[in-house]
Order: structure tokens, then sequence, then C-alpha cells
């Protein structure tokens, strides 16, 4: 805090102790602003679920207008020819085993991290931050090949193994920031009554942390839901492929077909849509206040 | 980097047999060996998806490796052909194009939302939410959407008769354009919660003083929010020299390689020219940049006191 703002924080408080409610009047550049930054935001979202209902006649005459009639059979249709169903469940698999393997390795670690005053804990930070930054394209290859000689090449578990050394840097950091933000005290008290580290870590931590564990699950979810290139190179079954490939490759199949390739689109944001807009609070709120190095 | 995990993993059983010791420092040194099993799954899975292959790049950058059969040591030859290869100094320039497209346009965007949305009163979760919808959005799908919006014969392409991924003076702009659609809404959620944090009393004063909203916001948010602001514009400059998904899946590189970046060229380099030695020079070198970002940025919040 610069010298400047200090001051000012001091006058602010002798003139006035009350806080002032959150927001003032805005004028209309702001309203008119951020309603079309809504709309560039959600229309382009619009207008695919408007394409993925028209006819194929339709949708070559424009892809911006609405439908001139709702196709809504374009859904079944793109179910059935895309193999959407078995595309979900494989990402059901996929994700379930990602969050919850992440969860427990990063929950760990990040207790022990924000927790548990390890020698070389800064350094172990830094290398994380630094892990996670990796490109993937420096460790792609000779883990292709490291995961073809392990027989986990082209299996659920062993795609569920690489999401989770993926992801589980960025999640411990996000984690132990959280956990530094709670209270000491119950976690000292549960200790003084004898209780051993892991005894502190699930009966105290956790259930603490809960907020922060949903939130990185979540993050979880959707990083591994939406992965395209670990998913493309290491899954080659088409029994076994995610919901990410599965509409790439019918895409890449079906190229005449738009408004079906739209419709296979559409089915694959809204589990992530829906979810998102039911816990969109715990969701933002945790990752935004996470603080992200802020 | 890597070798430290070694070490620790190494030197936990040595700490174990102090574990029977009951005195206050044992209990101490108990938490730091439990400290380090609880790590143990991290490292573990680290080493085998991260840390091992990454060692297996760096020393296959110094091969002639193929990607099949044997691997001949040829020194920093890799390094030496990077600079003198034309398609390198293309993806590169490509990609300080698209870091400087990505440090103004959502940065502004983000910024801009953010301080907005903390001057209403009302709808501010509904704005905040509808912003933060395309980053959920995933890249394959995100890219069948605005491929459909910019068709160059029934979507604005043909309105404006432009092809803009088809186009080379357009391609890469128009990619950037997809992929910050998906972008600046998580820029605004964590500028807006760090906002957030900055104490209204300060606002007050400022306004008591006089100073109008823009006044506001370059003297009381921007210094409010100043380590989250160096860490967005860091990690940006990161990702900007990472950035494949949308190259990859709108353009692969083309037309002509106007869209082609590091990260798209080592992609082609190591599975379609089975040049896997010299790609793997790339990606040292691609690390080599997010390394120094993020020694920057830890550098950085030393020398300014910051909080993680």
């Amino acid at each position: 805090m610069s010298i400047t703002s200090t001051a000012l924080l001091t006058r602010a408080t002798r003139l006035r102790r009350r806080t002032p409610p959150k927001g003032t009047d805005a004028g209309i550049f702001t309203c008119v602003s951020l309603t079309l930054l809504a709309l560039f935001a959600i229309g382009p979202i619009i207008l695919f679920f408007f394409n993925s209902v028209k006819t194929s006649n339709d949708y070559a005459a424009s892809s911006l207008g609405l439908p001139k009639t709702w196709e809504w059979g374009n859904f079944l249709d793109a179910w059935i020819q895309g193999n959407i169903g078995a595309g979900l469940i494989n990402s059901a698999v996929v994700v379930a085993g990602t969050a919850a393997l992440t969860l427990v390795v990063s929950g760990c670690a990040a207790y022990a991290l924000a927790r548990l005053d390890i020698k070389g804990n800064r350094l172990f930070i830094n290398y994380l931050l630094i892990s996670s930054s990796l490109p993937t394209q420096m460790f792609l290859v000779p883990l292709f090949y490291m995961a073809v000689q392990a027989r986990l090449y082209d299996t659920q578990i062993g795609l569920i193994l690489i999401y989770v050394g993926l992801f589980s840097p960025f999640a411990t950091l996000l984690l132990r920031s959280f956990m530094l933000t709670m209270p000491k005290e119950l976690e000292e008290a549960a200790r003084m009554d004898g209780a051993n580290e892991l005894g502190v870590l699930f009966r105290v931590v956790l259930p603490n942390a809960l907020p922060g564990l949903l939130t990185v699950a979540l993050v979880t979810a959707l990083s591994a839901y939406n992965e395209f290139l670990f998913a493309v190179t290491f899954i080659q079954n088409s029994d076994l492929l995610p919901a990410s490939t599965t509409f790439y490759s019918f895409q890449q199949g079906f190229t005449q077909n738009y408004p079906l390739v739209t419709a296979a689109g559409v089915i694959m944001i809204a589990p992530m849509l829906i979810l998102f807009l039911f816990l969109q609070r715990r969701f933002i709120s945790g990752l935004a206040s996470s603080g992200l190095g802020g | 980097m890597t070798f430290h995990s070694d070490v620790y993993v190494a030197t936990a059983p040595r700490d174990m047999r102090l574990m029977h010791r009951k005195s206050f420092a044992a209990r101490i040194r108990d938490r730091r060996v439990s400290g380090w099993l609880f790590m143990l799954p991290l490292i573990l899975i680290n080493l085998f998806v991260v840390a091992i292959p990454s060692i297996f790049t760096l020393f296959f950058s110094f091969t002639d490796w193929s990607g099949v059969g044997d691997a001949n040591f040829i020194g920093i030859d890799n390094y030496t052909k990077l600079f003198t290869d034309p398609e390198f100094t293309n993806a590169l320039v490509h990609n300080i194009y698209w870091t400087v497209f990505f440090l103004i346009v959502p940065m502004t965007m983000g910024l801009f939302s953010a301080y907005a949305l903390t001057r209403i009163r009302r709808f501010r979760v509904i704005f905040r939410v509808l912003y933060f919808i395309p980053h959920i959005v995933a890249s394959v799908v995100n890219a069948a959407i605005w491929r459909s919006i910019m068709d160059p014969t029934a979507g604005f392409g043909s309105l404006l008769h432009l092809n803009f991924l088809g186009n080379p003076d357009t391609a890469l702009g128009s990619v950037a354009f997809i992929n910050n659609w998906a972008w600046w809404g998580f820029l605004v959620v964590v500028f807006l919660a760090a906002m957030r944090s900055i104490s209204p009393a300060l606002y007050e004063a400022a306004s008591l003083d006089g100073a109008g909203p823009a006044r506001q916001f370059f003297s009381v948010t921007l210094p409010g929010i100043r380590p989250t602001f160096v860490f967005l514009g860091l990690m940006t400059i990161i990702w900007s020299f990472l950035s494949f998904d949308y190259v990859y899946i709108l353009t692969q590189g083309g037309p002509a390689g106007s869209t082609d970046v590091l990260s798209t060229l080592l992609y082609r380099n190591a599975f379609t020219n089975q040049e896997s030695g010299y790609a793997s020079a790339t990606g040292v070198v691609l690390a080599l940049i997010s390394a120094i970002a993020v020694v920057t940025y830890l550098v950085i919040r030393r020398v300014k006191k910051w909080e993680i």
C-alpha cells in the first residue's frame, strides 16, 4: 500500500467510520458497455444453439439468424450418429476419476505446504509454480512412449493419471492458498487433544476446507472435461473416446452437415453449463478468492 | 528443479528414525517428516508425468532422434538450427504478436469490466456469470461456434466478403480473437475479486477529494490490485507462448504458415516430420521462456514482499 493510499485511508476513517454501500450510481456509459460485453459473451452461444436446430439448407442460407423451423430431431440424430452417449459416459469416468484423485493428492500436499513447516517448503512451491507453467509439449513425446511401456496407453486409467499429474500442481497451489486463510486455532486444539496429523487433516482441516475442495474439484473437472491435446494423443480406441474427441471426430467425419455437428456441440457443453449455473457462486468466488497470486 | 524433489524423497526415511523422540523439537520434526509423506503422492505423480519426461526431452534435444529407433548425440546442433530456421522465426514473431494482443485486449476488457462491475448496484452477479460462461466452453466447441459465425459462405465472412480464417492477413488475428472470447471473462472474475478486497474507505476518500471514476481507477484501484495485475500479466506472457489448442483446431498453423506458433511448429516437427530431437529443442526453448517469466514474477514478489 502506497503512502498516499494509507493517508487516504486514515483520513477516510476519521471522516466516517460507517462502511459505505457497495457500488455507486453508474453512468449510462458503464451500463451500456456492460450490456454490450454481456451480449458479446453470450450472443455466440445463442447463435450456436439456433444453428443446432436448423435444417442444412437453412444453415447454408445464413448461420447468423433465427431458425426458420425448429428441428429438435437434430439432437437425437446427433446423439445417435455421433455416439455422444458413449462419449459422455467415458468423460464422466475420466472426469470423476481425475477430480477424486486430484483432490486426494493435492489435498494432502496442500495441507503439508500450508500447515506443516517442512524444509524446502518455499522451493517446492516455486517448483510447482514452474511445473504447472511448463509447456505440455515439453514432455508430451517421452510421456507417450512411457505410457506405451507401462501399458497405460489407450486406457482410461492412463489418461486419468496424466490429468492428475497435469492438474495437481495448480490444484495444490490453489488449495494451499485457501488453507492459509483458515484459522489455525481449531487444528491446534485438536493437536492438544492428541490427534495425529492424519486425524487433524481429515477431521478438522478438510471439513473446513470444503469450499476450497469443491472449487478445486470443479476446476479440475472442467479442465479434464474440456481437455483436448492429451485426449486426442492418448486415447485411440473409439469405445473409450471422451466427449471432446468424440465431438472432434464427429466434426471431422460430418463436415457437410453443420447443424448436426452443432447439435452435438450443444449436447457436449450442456452438462458443464448446467453444473456451472447451479454452482456458479462457489465456482467463481472460490476460484477468484483463492487469489491466484494476488 | 526436479532434482530437489528427488533429494527430499530420499531424506524422508532418514528423518523417520527421529520419530520416537518425544521432545518438543522432535514433535516439530515429526510434522516435517509427515509433511513429506503427505506430499509423496504429488511428488511421485509429478515425477512420472512431468519431471522425468521433461528430462528425456532435454536429453533428446541434443540428439537427432526421429521418434523411433536410435538417437545420436549431435551436441547443440538443434539449437543452432533453431536460430537459422525461418519457420522458427516466423512462429516466434507470431507468438510475440499473440503476447502483445493478450496483454492489451483481454487485460483492458477484464480491468474495465471488473471496475465497472464494482460501480453498479444491481445485476453484478448476473453479469459476472454471463462473462464467465465462454470460459467453460470446451475449445473444440468454441472453435465450432466461431467457425460458423465467421463462415465465409453463411456467416459474417459472406457479409463482409472476407474469409477470416482462410486469409493469411486476418487468420492470426481471428484465432487470437476467438481464443480471447473464451479468456477475458476469467480475467474479469479474478480482477473483480481483487478489486473487492480494496477498502471502500479509499474510494470514499478519493471521491471526497474530487476524483472522478477514471481518476479513482488509476489512483486507487490499479495500485490496490497490483500483485494480481502483475501475476496475470506474467501468466499471460507464459500462456501466450504455450498457446496451442485454438491454432491447432482452427487452422493448424495455416494458411501458408500465417498462424503458426512455436507449439504448433513443435507438434508438427515431432509427429509429422519425425524430427523429435529438433522438436525437443523447441520445447526446451519454450520452457526457458516460461521459466524466465515465472522467475521474474517470483523475484518481483520477493522484492515487493507480496503475500502469495
